[in-house]
């Protein structure tokens, strides 16, 4: 006769959320942008994006080898880091500088601090930092995107990102479809805000950072006299505010710290746009926030239920 | 049984207590001169000097010193000697002193110097406080010299001014470069002092803010009661 009754311990339902799940809806969502790099600036970005994910999984493989720990290729967290590291570099960037760039990530952002879960900055974002401060030149060598409007590709080889170019020359449909100068990611508008709608409605990211990323960015750059719908779709805000500050590890948990983290991003963002010797400030930005995580979690506990605020000088 | 001892003084500072990796003092000068491995070695050859002359000199007057102003007299002879060095490397080699700047007045603040003149001079007798100075400073030089030839190599591509690479990671000759080569040299000597079985010994009272006016010096005295247990 079978048991009717079941003893088993908890938990007793179980989601099918498991962390190869996430990077798989991740990199879902980073497929659009990949297939317009490869449309804008032709089949060579493809093979850096190969590049990018194929040395950071093996990266990811051999110092979890060397450092005797089990290994963590299989929940495509490396894949998704190397897909975003690839689509922050220009195209025709030296395929050994992106090897560098996904060594920096991997080895020393990600394992070196304990692997996955455990990066106190967002990897491939750190990457891109220790390129450009690094190979200034070759982080900055923009390759003409396809169709990109003639006043920008007057000199053969290299175009302006619409963040240097001069005002006028990039109408919002040229940017919406990224037909301008920029690293292969970034420069289609439409197919990033495509991605970020399908890990919303997948529940992967919750919408409070984009929006209020953007929000901010949008105010501020309304307060310091800049176009903000310009701002909003040209560089890297879109793809930083979608896909780099909503990386689980490096973002607060709680609502509130959320907001907080998302506002000094798009602060920060337009600040150094307009008053930096720099073109870009979404990486830096995002970087000074998630190394202020910590802070403002502590800052952000919610109150426990049941909980009643002492009153002051009230002892005990 | 003495002459042990002396070579002891001598060697601590190499390795099993480098000023800069194990005790990391004098961090200053360690992380801004060394983007090349000319600049370290002027560095560490400058502060080597200042380091045995004034361990010596400290060390003769140690009796004479009242308790109470010692700081303000190291200072001044540390000073002297800083001045010495600055005059005689202006005089002889120019291009080390315009390429270590500020730096090489900033001597007279290096914490190691003043670390060894409390710890050990103010202490010792002349002979093992100037070997206490040289194995510091041989030290600090070996520390400097193994970041800036990292630093250089990597950063300009280039060995003491010989270009030796077509490629320049630049981070590693900016300040976020130094941290990391920095930690790096810092895990390593960690590995190294683990393995020969050696933990890094310090006074419990090295670097603890109170300790010049800690009149019971509490923390020393119970380790060294633990370790005469142990042996």
């Amino acid at each position: 006769m079978e048991q009717k009754l079941h003893v088993s311990s908890s938990p007793h339902f179980k989601g099918n959320n498991s962390t190869r799940r996430i990077m798989l809806d991740v990199i879902i969502a980073l497929c659009p942008a990949a297939i317009a790099a490869c449309v804008i600036f032709g089949l060579r970005s493809l093979v850096l994006i190969a590049i990018c994910v194929a040395t950071c999984v093996l990266l990811e493989y051999v110092s979890r080898k060397i450092m005797k720990r089990d290994a963590t290729i299989g929940d495509l967290s490396a894949v998704v880091t190397g897909l975003l590291l690839a689509l922050n570099l220009p195209v025709d960037i030296n395929p050994l500088i992106a090897m560098f760039g996904c060594l920096i990530a991997i080895v020393v952002v990600k394992q070196m601090f304990g692997g996955i879960g455990m990066n106190f900055v967002n990897p491939a974002l750190a990457a891109r930092i220790v390129l450009l401060v690094s190979f200034p030149s070759a982080m900055m060598h923009w390759a003409p995107a396809l169709g990109a409007p003639a006043a920008a590709a007057i000199d053969a080889t290299t175009s302006a990102t619409p963040l240097v170019a001069e005002a006028g020359t990039y109408s919002y449909i040229d940017l919406l479809l990224g037909r301008c100068g920029g690293s292969i990611g970034e420069v289609c508008a439409v197919v990033l805000i495509l991605g970020g709608i399908y890990l919303v409605i997948r529940k992967v990211i919750s919408p409070i950072i984009p929006c209020v990323y953007l929000a901010t960015a949008a105010l501020m750059s309304l307060i310091v006299g800049l176009d903000p719908l310009y701002q909003l779709l040209s560089g890297g805000v879109l793809l930083g505010a979608i896909f780099m500050a909503t990386d689980y590890t490096t973002s607060p948990v709680t609502k509130w710290g959320k907001v907080i983290f998302a506002v000094g991003c798009g602060f920060f963002t337009i600040m150094l746009r307009q008053f930096s010797n720099m073109p870009e400030g979404v990486s830096f930005s995002i970087l000074l926030m998630n190394i202020l995580v910590p802070l403002i979690e502590r800052a952000t506990v919610p109150r426990t239920l049941g909980y009643i605020k002492k009153k002051k000088g009230e002892q005990k | 049984m003495a002459k042990t001892s002396l070579i002891k003084e001598f060697t601590k500072g190499i390795v099993k207590e480098n000023p800069v990796l194990c005790l990391v003092l004098g961090t200053c000068p360690t992380l801004a001169v060394t983007t090349s491995a000319s600049n370290a070695i002027g560095m560490g050859v400058a502060a080597t000097a200042v380091l045995v002359c004034s361990n010596a000199v400290i060390s003769l007057l140690r009796k004479f010193i009242p308790d109470k102003v010692r700081i303000p007299a190291y200072i001044t002879i540390i000073a002297g000697f800083v001045s010495v060095v600055q005059m005689l490397v202006k005089a002889f080699a120019p291009a080390i002193n315009d390429s270590l700047g500020i730096y090489l007045p900033l001597i007279v603040v290096n914490c190691i110097i003043l670390g060894r003149a409390e710890m050990f001079a103010g202490k010792n007798p002349v002979l093992p406080s100037i070997l206490d100075g040289l194995g510091m400073g041989v030290g600090f030089t070996a520390a400097l010299l193994c970041m800036g030839i990292i630093r250089e190599f990597l950063g300009s591509g280039s060995l003491f001014g010989v270009q030796l690479m077509p490629v320049q990671i630049l981070i590693f000759i900016l300040p976020p470069g130094g941290f990391f080569v920095f930690g790096m040299l810092i895990m390593l000597a960690n590995k190294l002092n683990s393995r020969a079985g050696k933990k890094v010994k310090t006074s419990p009272c090295d670097g603890c803010p109170i300790s010049e006016n800690c009149s019971t010096k509490t923390c020393e005295k119970t380790v060294k009661e633990a370790a005469a247990n142990a042996d």
